[in-house]
């Protein structure tokens, strides 16, 4: 059994100008160990859904899904209370602003061990030595003397990794990981990325990690979910899908590479992710689609086979003419 | 740290020479001329007029009378009151405590009311329950001090005959002035009864006088809130999986207090001149009532001298709230540091 299994996950957030479905039916599921990548251009609607998991949306999101099972626990039928004795536990999460993400107000120390005596009981000050000892496995020098300073005090690689240190802390069964590197200079990135998968490694967990980048899919996960517009448009495993991408978002995806540009130029997808106001008909990525087809114009595709297309690409080098019809 | 003490007195220079300034002339701008109201309705001859001009050191160019007071004040001198011929730092020190534990009580009011309340409505926001609480604390925002007072007067003392009307103690007991707070000295004296019997005599002024304050607090805790709890470190704080009530009181409310306490700093001015009518009100034997006593006497030291030390006191209230500042929020401590 699957440690993670959502189905047909569905969020809408009641908006002064209306009802904003921001996740649309996404199914997923992450077995123990294993990396699941999430990738999407920004406001595809990748953090609302893990957001949603954890349970963590404001009260103007309305979540529904037809199952959503972490470790044989049914989470949809779950109160507040007991789910926050699973979160920051056996599901933890760490954000993209890691700089924001701190308490102003608290030391590093204070907020990596309330996390630990909260879940497991004791005075925090019993957990000090295990803090200096997360600190040193996510790679912060000199963390005895760094278990009293201030976020402020510490770059922002620092702080995602004081994020990391303190949402490992519980040694949760899965990590989320939300863009964990997109607010960090292009050198730490790496850095992160690295010592992610070495912490998955060692602890054993799974990690779910949202991504806009390709690049990093690539590097890092087994499966691959490709988020448009809320809506799940392709599951593969990331060896597939570099191979031969199915749907033409995935496509393009690849094909914005910097390492897969023609000549000099990169290909950039033109145009952007729909908003609640500019919802096309028919399938939504059908305006920046360069497969579009008059079906495509009019009528939404179903999902088949982990594809949502009406034409998916076969070849894996895709031309109009070699496309099913 | 030091330095950013001695940054913040070298500010309150030119700050305290503003204030002699007005503290001088605001007297001397009202009219009426003290020496006539002195002497009251048998009136007053014009050599014996200019003798005691002369006496007050008051028949000099104004100018020349600004300076000596400076020079007095510089050495510590407030001169005398006309009135009762004691010095004015005497007198005032004596009445500062009864003004002090008025406007502690009440800020202790607004703030163990108006936080909750604050952040009771954030919480709620958009609901009735936040309706009310901005509604009512609008009300008692608007609500003049002077007739908010007599209202609750009518109703509590005269009607329900729950507290007296006036003064800090019934004249029952006899309790030695110690430190001047009459709740402390209460305790600490033998009389029996007589630390309820003060603390009946504190509650109408505490509530009158802490009214505004509590509306302002209620107010902006409610907005610190608000745009705190819409912070990423609230969020990591729900990740870890924290109780609400934990996330509301640990994480957010410390980071709300960093406005909140700057609020607490501006609200000393609204204290105590709020205290001038309150005192006024409830015949409370302190700083308000005996300045508002001394500007109708025309006793041009006791005001000028009055005037200054409550300057003072607003000017030391918040440094110490700027300091306080710094502890809440460490951000503030290192820049300062750094500078
Ligand atoms: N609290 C919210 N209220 C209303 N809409 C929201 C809220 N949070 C996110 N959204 C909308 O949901 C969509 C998906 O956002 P998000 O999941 O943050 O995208 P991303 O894939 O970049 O993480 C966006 O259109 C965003 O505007
Ligand atoms: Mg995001």
């Amino acid at each position: 059994m699957a440690l993670l299994e959502i189905s047909n996950l569905t969020v809408d957030f009641a908006t002064y100008t209306g009802s904003l479905r921001a996740v649309d039916g996404i199914n997923l599921s992450v077995d123990e160990r294993e990396i699941l990548a999430i990738v999407g251009e920004s406001g595809s609607g990748k953090s609302v859904a893990m957001l949603a998991l954890m349970g963590l949306l404001p009260w103007t999101a309305k979540v529904s899904a037809d199952s959503m099972l972490f470790d044989g626990q049914d989470l949809l039928s779950m109160n507040d209370k007991q789910r926050r004795k699973i979160i920051g536990k056996d599901i933890s999460m760490i954000f993209q602003e890691p700089m924001t993400s701190l308490n102003p107000c608290f030391t590093v120390g204070y907020q990596i061990t309330e996390v630990l005596s909260h879940h497991f009981g004791g005075s925090r000050r019993s957990y000090n030595n295990r803090a200096i000892e997360l600190l040193h496995q996510v790679g912060i020098p000199a963390a005895e003397t760094r278990l009293n300073a201030y976020p402020h005090q510490l770059s922002g690689g620092m702080c995602q990794r004081v994020m990391i240190a303190m949402m490992i802390a519980c040694q949760p069964k899965l990590l989320i990981a939300d863009e964990p590197t997109t607010a960090l200079d292009v050198t730490i990135q790496a850095q992160i990325l690295e010592l992610l998968i070495e912490l998955q490694q060692s602890h054993g967990m799974a990690l779910i990690l949202i991504t806009h980048d390709m690049a990093v899919v690539a590097e890092t996960a087994e499966q691959v979910i490709v988020l448009y517009a809320g809506q799940q448009v392709e599951q593969r495993s990331v060896k597939e899908l570099f191979k031969s991408p199915q749907h033409p978002y995935s496509e393009a995806l690849l094909n914005a590479l910097p390492e897969r540009a023609q000549g000099k130029l990169l290909n950039p997808i033109p145009g952007v992710v729909p908003g609640q106001m500019d919802r096309p008909k028919g399938c939504l990525f059908n305006p920046r689609c360069s497969y579009a087809q008059e079906l495509c114009r009019q009528q939404p595709p179903e999902l088949q086979d982990g594809i949502l297309c009406h034409y998916p690409l076969v070849a894996p080098k895709p031309d109009l003419d070699v496309r099913t019809q | 740290m030091f330095r950013f003490l001695i940054n913040r007195l070298m500010l309150l220079v030119p700050v305290f020479i503003g204030v002699t300034v007005v503290s001088f002339g605001f007297i001397r701008v009202l009219p009426g001329d003290p020496v006539e109201i002195l002497a009251g309705e048998r009136g007053v001859s014009a050599e014996k007029r200019a003798e005691i001009l002369a006496n007050l050191g008051l028949d000099k160019p104004i100018w020349q009378q600004y300076f000596s007071y400076l020079s007095d004040v510089l050495h510590g001198d407030l001169g005398v009151s006309v009135k009762t011929n004691r010095p004015v730092v005497e007198e005032f020190f004596e009445l500062f405590p009864a003004t002090a534990e008025l406007a502690i009580c009440a800020i202790i009011f607004a703030l163990i009311i108006g936080v909750p309340a604050g952040i009771i409505a954030a919480l709620k926001r958009g609901t009735k329950i936040d309706q009310g609480i901005m509604g009512i604390s609008l009300i008692g925002y608007s609500m003049p001090i002077f007739w908010w007072g007599l209202l609750l007067i009518i109703l509590f003392s005269n009607t329900l005959n729950l507290t007296p009307v006036s003064g800090r103690l019934s004249f029952f007991f006899d309790v030695d002035p110690v430190t001047g707070f009459m709740l402390i000295d209460t305790l600490l004296s033998d009389e029996k009864g007589s630390f309820l019997n003060a603390l009946h005599h504190l509650v109408l002024p505490t509530v009158v006088l802490g009214t505004i304050p509590l509306a302002v607090i209620a107010r902006q805790t409610r907005s610190a809130m608000l745009e705190v709890l819409s912070e990423d470190y609230v969020r990591t704080a729900r990740a870890k999986g924290l109780s609400t009530f934990r996330v509301v009181t640990i994480h957010a409310l410390r980071n709300a207090m960093i406005t909140v306490v700057t609020v607490i700093g501006l609200m000393v001015a609204i204290l105590l001149s709020g205290a001038i009518l309150t005192e006024t009100i409830f015949g409370w034997p302190g700083i308000g009532k005996w300045i508002i006593f001394s500007i109708f006497a025309r006793d041009y030291y006791a005001v000028q001298g009055g005037l200054l030390l409550i300057a003072i006191t607003i000017m030391t209230v918040n440094l110490i709230v700027d300091l306080l500042y710094g502890f809440i929020n460490p951000r503030i401590l290192h820049q300062k540091n750094k500078s």
